[in-house]
């Protein structure tokens, strides 16, 4: 135990709910400011080869603000034939789902909201009440492109569902736990053939999981090329379309903070998550790790979440949308067959060694 | 099944753009603080040169938007020669152009007989009001200041005209 731990424990049990909950909205909308303003809004535009906003701000940083001042000021309509209350629900339900996600994110040693056993089990299934959220709001929006991307959101999404989970397991099997804290501990206190200079970071150990991994969550969070239950083209932005203003900006903030968030848990499960290879400090267990770590982990996990985001954002900028059967078929005839066989492979090696 | 070079060189294209804003600059301008000059035949108002005009309604006849408003009077003009009739001639009353229907087609320059519209390259005249949109001949007679010099003929041209 050390003294973070100790401060908290006086806490009341409301002041350390209350503490969770300011944290975890820290941990939502940060990252999620910092992806739309550093990569939608800048990096998009110089790989485009323009500026972007500039005039907002020292370099458009206010940009954001901007924005949402905008959005809040819009009238909120709803169609006329919609299911009202499903309707206004959709938006919570889509972001209730990302602040569920982000609970059980490791941020340091002590630093985490909830911490139990079987920590990416729960980060998995609650992910996929998302799904819940975008298909509800496109069948109460009564509107027939509405419809058609709640139903393309519904089917890509428990497509690319289970390549990430089996991807996960590779990494569950070569951890040995399902809790986080575990994996990264795992990570940074393990070794490569005997070198442990890098821990063992799964993104080397585990590539075919990562690239698969990556790939999945590209199309959970519905980004090009995988944005077919948006496609603002054929569908004007599917299940968004009959949102505005402030329901409008809950979709839109849902959408980058679960990049933040999907981008923190691949940090966590393949590049060691908030702790730098416990070799180079001397620490071999969890117990040993330095107290400095506790603000150290969260910058350097924030540091590997813009990098994973970096992935995300920069694939997305690249390629254009793939049609729908192409969609499908690459997730049940590539991606699926893949991560089983790497699954294989993990668990043969596994028990070798 | 994707090709997976062709995927990555997209990935390259991307990020040298991303290189290269980074380090040379956006091939974008920042419009209000610093301007690109048009080239100089560039479309961007129509000038009026009120004193070549005949109102013969052949602009106005020709706009496919019917964007332009002649109303003319005739009026008798002293004889050039001592003895001589009175000539008649045609005075201009309006003479407007409507810029929130004209669709910048040119149709109006190329038909008029007597040199008297021209295009100039201003570009910055939106208005707040779409009743402003609306110039009058003083206003078009004001962009003539801006009509740039005809470019000289090429070597060896066919000159027509009378000049």
């Amino acid at each position: 135990m050390n003294t973070v731990s100790l401060i908290i424990a006086e806490v009341p049990y409301w002041g350390q709910s209350l503490l969770r909950v300011l944290g975890g909205l820290v941990a939502v909308l940060l990252p999620a400011g910092t992806i739309v303003y550093l990569f939608l809004f800048k990096m998009m535009s110089f790989m485009q080869s323009r500026l972007g906003p500039m005039e907002a701000g020292p370099y458009g940083s206010m940009q954001l603000f901007a924005e949402v001042g905008k959005w809040l000021q819009k009238e909120d309509i709803y169609p006329a034939r919609a299911d009202k209350f499903i309707f206004k629900l959709a938006p919570l339900i889509v972001l209730a789902s990302t602040f569920l996600l982000v609970a059980v994110v490791p941020f340091g040693p002590d630093a985490w909201f909830t911490n139990f056993e079987a920590g990416i089990f729960y980060a998995l299934a609650v992910s996929s009440v998302s799904v819940l959220g975008i298909l509800i709001a496109g069948w109460s929006s009564a509107n027939k492109y509405s419809l058609l991307g709640g139903l393309r959101a519904a089917g890509q999404l428990i497509a690319y569902e289970l390549p990430m989970v089996l991807a996960v397991i590779g990494v569950v099997i070569q951890a040995g736990t399902m809790n986080l804290q575990g994996i990264v501990l795992a990570q940074n206190s393990g070794s490569m053939f005997g070198f442990d200079g890098l821990g063992n970071p799964y993104v080397l150990t585990q590539f075919v999981g990562f690239v698969i991994f990556m790939i999945s969550v590209q199309a959970e969070l519905t980004q090009a090329p995988f944005d077919m239950p948006i496609a603002e083209s054929e569908l004007v932005s599917g299940y968004m379309t009959e949102y505005s203003g402030f329901r409008f900006l809950i979709f839109f903030i849902g959408e980058f903070a679960t990049a933040g968030v999907f981008a923190m848990i691949a940090s966590v499960l393949f590049l060691g998550g908030w702790a730098v290879p416990f070799s180079w400090f001397g620490w071999t267990t969890m117990d040993s790790i330095d107290n400095w770590m506790n603000f150290a982990g969260p910058l350097i996990l924030f540091t590997k979440m813009m990098a994973v985001t970096f992935l995300v954002m920069w694939v997305r900028f690249s390629y254009p949308r793939l049609r729908e059967d192409q969609l499908q078929r690459f997730a049940w005839k590539v991606l699926i067959p893949i991560s089983l066989v790497n699954i294989m492979f993990t668990a043969i090696l596994k028990v070798a060694f | 099944m994707p090709k997976l070079p062709g995927l990555f060189k997209g990935l390259g294209v991307t990020f040298g753009t991303l290189a290269r804003t980074v380090t040379q600059g956006a091939n974008t301008v920042q419009y209000p603080h610093e301007k690109e000059t048009p080239p100089i035949r560039s479309r961007g108002v129509i000038a009026l040169h009120e004193g070549n005009c005949t109102s013969c309604m052949l602009c106005a006849r020709s706009c496919p938007d019917w964007c332009i408003y002649i109303e003319g009077h005739k009026e008798l003009a002293p004889p050039r020669r001592a003895g001589g009739k009175p000539r008649q001639v045609n005075m201009l009353d309006r003479f407007d152009i409507d810029y929130a229907l004209c669709m910048y087609c040119g149709i109006c320059v190329d038909v008029c007989p007597f040199d008297a519209l021209f295009w100039s390259p201003e570009y910055e005249y939106s208005e707040p009001s779409i009743a402003d949109m609306l110039h009058d001949k003083v206003k078009l007679g004001e962009w003539m200041e801006t009509v740039p010099e005809a470019p000289e003929l090429e070597v060896g041209a066919d000159k027509k005209g009378k000049k």
